[in-house]
């Protein structure tokens, strides 16, 4: 063991110069090229106020789409999941309630419309999409408490849909971006 | 087929057109033949070992392949112990973030030695940048190349030929990480860059919400490590929902590259063995016998995934993308069905989902998954494992037609079977003694002292699930499993940062690593030394689909008989409450 301490040693040093040093240096140089500089995707409001589009905030405000619930309350100093059990007697309370209070806030809806995306807590908390079924339970009210037409939010929601990529994968809508626009909309 | 079913059906047939090529490449780079790296890495390497006085010519037998390994792992673990311990005054640190406890700092320090990365912190508060790129990413290459060079020497071993001599430990190190993991892993950090991971060494951004409530994102050199983790099957994660960040995982397409990304090089390493030993046929059972195991683990937990959870529906809601608790809608309930399976029968251990809320099919297969360890299993390692369930076959079958048993023209004899034994058997012990333990403690609800306080500072043991009931025996079963598995995943909802479960996992850790390394290196080399006996009409034939159907046996016997009982008090009384 001895005549390898030296060896590995140097090894070791030399290494982590390469792997640690050299390597994310390159990625970081190349990472100047991509968007935003490597430092996250931004999108801006009308106002110039800008905020990260990967990363989903938190909308209860009746006026705006609401995003689903959050185990770190959207706040992406941390992240994390709820980590409940599918028979905890705790965490099917919680889930009672929340579709209690989405349809106290959403009285013209049947209960059977309410996708379970809606008041189920993502893996990150910080899931910046929704179903698209998940949108469109939420029209009517936000055309009532904006005072717009149903139609014109519809159409606005369509346009947010994201479809499979090449054929693959769910469709879903950007809460932070549909929100955006929908205050743009007159 | 629907746009979910049809992402995972061609991410597995994208992995495999791509992992023959790369198995080639491999049992080239093995066996030192020239090939178009050595353009860039050839000079590099020949540097990095003048400055380290190693010759990587020089020959070494088994035992002194150990010694070299043991050793350098030895020198790694001080260099992160020193960095975690140590991460509030060195540099990179613009979240000023604490040092850990002596106790984390042993956990981490092991769990990424071993290429585990079960993490008992959250990367945003637990680490710093310094500890991220120069700890814990350094570690994601090195203990991957550890595994690789392994296998190599038992691919070596394995040869017509009868010799001590199995290349330099060394060599294979270096050659796997510098042309393997790093090619790869440029390519995948790239495409990642460009998906809109962030590649910064700006700390916290602070932020104010477009409905007005103050928030704050934290960024990294994300993508370089995401890289490695996955090509690595490392696991951790950059953040503390791993791929399920928005980050660390922004997209369906960065989705897929990450789940190629870590079953990539399984899959080619079983190639690398049929091309590099010339057993091709062979390799192509080996594959398919761990296909048909990965199969019947992830077809069931689609299944349940996909239908959702049975008192929701009851509740009146529908529930159009199945299960969503813990899951992101832009990978839906399918990708992250297929992701759990495939995190846990390799020892990724990544997660783009939280484990911890599935259904009870889906969790008892990732616990099969990771009981098994040899469906593909971890980089390197995964073939040692499957190795030992070879020579088990092979003296099984050995007995029933009756011929002293053999393997690629080598005799197996006590000293092997003993080893292999002892291999597969200590797997099972360690995952149920420390599931017992634990379970003891939380069922007297025992006051642990010093080794356990929960959030509210109270030091009762049941105070460490999340879940009552079936579902907390999971979490702590699940733990273990995933410690032995070196798999590195977890149902998170466990309180797992704290001395009892970070010491204790941390000795599971080191075991279940290393000794699996050391049998299976142990018995090639023993085998090696043997004299070649050349094929007859009574050689029982190992590249035939009867033999691998016996390795399945064997493999599902063990893992039946060792752990049914507990999961019949976990999974399985979950879901007969819950139907």
């Amino acid at each position: 063991m001895k005549k390898e301490i030296i060896p590995s040693l140097l090894l070791t040093i030399v290494c982590i110069l390469f792997f640690s040093g050299v390597y994310p240096v390159i990625i970081w140089a190349i990472a100047q090229a991509g968007p935003n500089k490597g430092e996250g995707i931004t999108i801006k409001d009308s106002k110039g106020k800008y905020y990260y589009e990967n990363i989903g905030q938190k909308f209860t405000d009746d006026k705006y789409f609401w995003s689903r619930p959050s185990a770190v309350n959207y706040n992406a100093a941390g992240s994390g999941g709820s980590n409940k059990g599918p028979d905890n007697p705790d965490y099917l309370a919680q889930v009672q309630a929340a579709i209690d209070t989405f349809m106290k806030h959403n009285p013209d809806i049947n209960k059977a419309d309410i996708p379970s995306d809606m008041v189920t807590a993502s893996g990150s908390g910080l899931d910046p999409h929704i179903s698209v079924q998940g949108a469109e339970v939420q029209i009517a009210r936000i055309a009532k408490v904006r005072g717009l037409d149903k139609n014109k939010v519809d159409a606005l929601v369509k346009a947010h849909i994201e479809g499979p990529m090449y054929g693959m994968g769910p469709s879903r809508i950007n809460v932070l971006k549909l929100n955006i626009d929908l205050d743009n909309l007159k | 087929m629907s746009p979910q079913i049809l992402g995972v059906v061609v991410m597995f047939i994208a992995t495999l057109f791509l992992a023959v090529p790369l198995g080639r490449y491999i049992s080239k780079v093995y066996g030192g033949q020239g090939v178009w790296t050595d353009l860039i890495f050839k000079p590099i390497e020949r540097l990095f070992f003048k400055v380290s006085r190693i010759d990587p010519a020089r020959e070494m037998n088994w035992k002194q392949h150990l010694v070299a390994l043991l050793t350098i792992n030895l020198v790694w673990f001080f260099w992160v112990m020193f960095c975690l311990l140590n991460q509030s005054w060195l540099p990179m640190n613009p979240d000023h973030n604490p040092n850990m406890t002596p106790d984390l700092a042993w956990n981490t320090s092991i769990s990424f030695l071993v290429n585990c990365n079960l993490q008992q912190y959250s990367g945003e508060t637990g680490v710093s940048y310094f500890s991220q790129v120069f700890g814990l990413m350094f570690l994601q290459f090195v203990s991957a190349g550890t595994g690789m060079a392994a296998a190599a020497v038992v691919f070596n071993a394995l040869r017509d030929k009868t010799s001590e001599h199995l290349g330099n430990f060394y060599n294979y190190f270096l050659k796997s990480c510098t042309r393997i993991l790093l090619p790869l892993c440029m390519l995948i950090a790239t495409i990642h860059v460009f998906e809109g991971t962030p590649m910064t060494f700006k700390g916290i951004d602070t932020l104010t919400s477009v409905q007005g409530d103050t928030m704050h994102v934290s960024r990294g050199p994300v993508a370089a490590f995401v890289a490695i983790k996955h090509l690595g099957t490392n696991g951790g994660g950059f953040f503390g929902a791993n791929s399920a960040h928005p980050f660390e995982n922004p997209t369906y397409l960065s989705n897929i590259v990450q789940m190629i990304a870590q079953i990539l090089i399984p899959f080619a390493m079983v190639f690398a063995f049929g091309f590099y030993c010339n057993k091709k046929r062979l390799a192509w059972v080996f594959w398919c016998v761990m296909t048909v195991g990965f199969l019947v683990l992830v077809i069931p937990a689609l299944n349940a995934e996909i239908n959702g959870n049975p008192y929701i529906t009851q509740m009146g809601i529908s529930q159009p993308g199945g299960n969503m608790e813990g899951k992101e809608i832009r990978f839906g309930s399918i990708a992250s069905a297929f992701w759990c399976i495939a995190t846990t029968v390799i020892s990724t251990g990544s997660v783009n989902s939280m484990h911890d809320s599935f259904m009870p099919v889906s969790g008892m297969n990732m616990l099969l998954g990771m009981m098994v360890n040899s469906f593909y299993g971890g980089v390197g390692v995964g073939f040692l494992n499957f190795f030992i369930y070879v020579i088990l076959a092979v003296f099984i079958g050995g007995l029933m037609v009756g011929r002293t048993p053999e393997f690629l023209g080598k005799k197996i004899e006590a000293r092997e079977m003993k080893i292999a034994m002892i291999i597969a058997l200590f797997h099972p012990f360690l995952i149920l003694l420390g599931t017992a333990i634990a379970s003891y403690l939380a069922a007297h609800d025992t006051n642990m002292g010093w080794w356990f306080a929960d959030a509210a500072g109270k030091h009762n043991a049941s105070g460490w699930l999340n879940n009552p009931s079936y579902h907390g025996f999971s979490e702590m079963l699940y733990q273990y499993t995933s410690s032995s598995a070196n798999n590195g995943s977890g149902f998170e909802g466990l309180a797992d940062n704290n001395p009892f479960w970070n010491i204790s996992t941390g000795i599971v850790l080191l075991f279940s690593r290393f000794l699996p390394i050391i049998g299976p290196v142990a018995i090639a080399g023993l085998m090696a030394q043997k004299k070649f006996i050349p094929v007859s009409s009574g050689t029982l034939k190992t590249d035939t689909g009867t033999f691998g159907l016996l390795v399945f046996a064997v493999k599902v016997i063990i893992a039946a008989l060792a752990f049914f009982p507990a999961l019949a008090l976990g999974p399985i009384s979950e879901w007969m409450k819950m139907h």
